[in-house]
């Protein structure tokens, strides 16, 4: 439990994914112009992390990774083959396998929400095809298999708690941004170059919880 | 216009006037992530260069045979095969610099610059000019990469490709190298880089 819970505060604050990790700048200097479609984002942001940051720990841990748990190797021993756990080594794969499990998973949660759940398509429906292309997703999922090792329950509390992290950078940037509209700013730095300024100040700030220890 | 001529306009336009970080905004997250020191920023170059220069050019050969309704798809999946050829030789010849861009290297595959030229130029234009539009943009982006490395590696670091410039009184702010340099430097380039388009373009008119 202790564990989970510095995962989660690790992601938020310490290691948030725009301010610290750069991961998904693009939505993040793209909707944040207004504090509705900011927070519209965040949540489709959170939902789609958690959901990717499971399925594809299934898929690395199940299908890509050698070892006594990998399906395909339980199939050929089935079928009475004699090879190795380790001959079905397939990680070089999950660059590719990684984004179109992203991909179709981005579809996928569109049409189940337009069915299933009108209002919350209304709500999240622009958002979803913009994620696929997020780095913030595929970065998590790399996190989560390739750098971190996390196990599963692990991967989807650091999905959540990075989604959680990306929701609280894009809501104080919009905070910011709504009154940058009314200042008087130089002619050379309106519109991205004093975004950037403004991010840059948020990060110096979000240094400081790098002295949190636990 | 001759078609040397025009080809050398695809080339020549991603270096400033449509420069893929300064300009149009793409591209952000390596360009901030990997831009702590100037050797960092050119291996991100020349690696998101390759993937962009073949994407490109496999793009334009199979556009007569891609459906539109799922052209996205069959993009990515080219261009994630570059990207894993990439990823694999880099491991295999510079593993220094690969652990030091770490993630970011499998992340080209969602870098906006490509997908964006696949889909504006690549599937619309013959194989060279796609190559040549490829080029141009990889160049582009790399010397924005080398520009914000050195600049940041020279005050955060006091160096310029791991040569000491500064000589050793220099207190180096550390700042630079950190996350809020980045965003900070970037500004001050875009900014710069508008400046410097807006007094060109008048010249040219006057």
């Amino acid at each position: 439990m202790a564990n989970l819970l510095v995962i989660s505060i690790g992601a938020i604050l310490i290691n948030n994914f725009i301010l610290s990790r750069f991961l998904g700048l693009c939505p993040f200097i793209g909707v944040s112009k207004k504090t509705e479609t900011a927070l519209g984002m965040g949540m489709a942001v959170i939902f789609v992390m958690v959901l990717a940051s499971a399925v594809t720990w299934v898929i690395w841990t199940y299908l890509l990774c050698p070892g006594e748990t990998n399906l395909f190797w339980i199939v050929a021993r089935a079928c009475g083959s004699e090879v190795s756990a380790q001959a079905f080594d397939l990680r070089f794969l999950e660059t590719i396998a990684f984004i179109l499990i992203i991909a179709s998973l981005v579809q996928f949660v569109e049409l189940v929400l337009k069915k299933m759940s009108p209002a919350l398509y209304d709500a999240l429906g622009i958002f979803l095809p913009l994620i696929t292309t997020n780095c913030a997703i595929l970065g998590v999922a790399e996190l989560n298999t390739m750098s971190l090792g996390y196990g599963f329950l692990e991967s989807v509390v650091h999905g959540f708690s990075a989604g959680v992290g990306f929701l609280l950078a894009l809501l104080m940037m919009s905070g910011v941004r709504e009154r940058l509209e009314f200042a008087p700013i130089p002619r050379f730095m309106r519109g991205l170059p004093v975004a950037f300024i403004t991010s840059g100040l948020m990060s110096m700030a979000f240094l400081g919880f790098s002295g949190l220890k636990f | 216009m001759s078609k040397k001529v025009s080809i050398f306009k695809d080339f020549t336009k991603g270096l400033l006037v449509e420069n893929p970080t300064l300009v149009l905004a793409l591209g952000l997250c390596p360009t901030l992530a990997v831009s702590s020191s100037a050797i960092n920023g050119l291996g991100m170059g020349v690696a998101a260069t390759f993937v962009l220069v073949m994407s490109n050019i496999i793009v334009s050969l199979i556009r007569p045979l891609v459906p539109a309704k799922i052209r996205i798809p069959i993009f990515i999946v080219v261009i994630a095969t570059f990207v894993t050829v990439v990823k694999l030789v880099m491991a295999a010849y510079t593993p220094a610099l690969s652990e030091a861009l770490g993630i970011f290297i499998p992340l080209i595959v969602v870098n906006c610059i490509i997908l964006g030229r696949a889909e504006a130029f690549a599937s619309k234009h013959g194989v060279l000019r796609s190559a040549a539009d490829g080029l141009g943009m990889g160049l582009g982006f790399s010397l924005t990469l080398i520009l914000l490395g050195s600049f940041r590696e020279l005050l955060g670091n006091g160096s310029i490709f791991g040569a000491n410039i500064m000589g050793a009184s220099y207190q180096p702010a550390i700042m630079m190298i950190l996350p809020p340099g980045a965003f900070l430097s970037l500004a001050m380039m875009v900014a710069a880089s508008r400046w410097i388009l807006e007094k060109t373009s008048k010249g040219g008119n006057s």
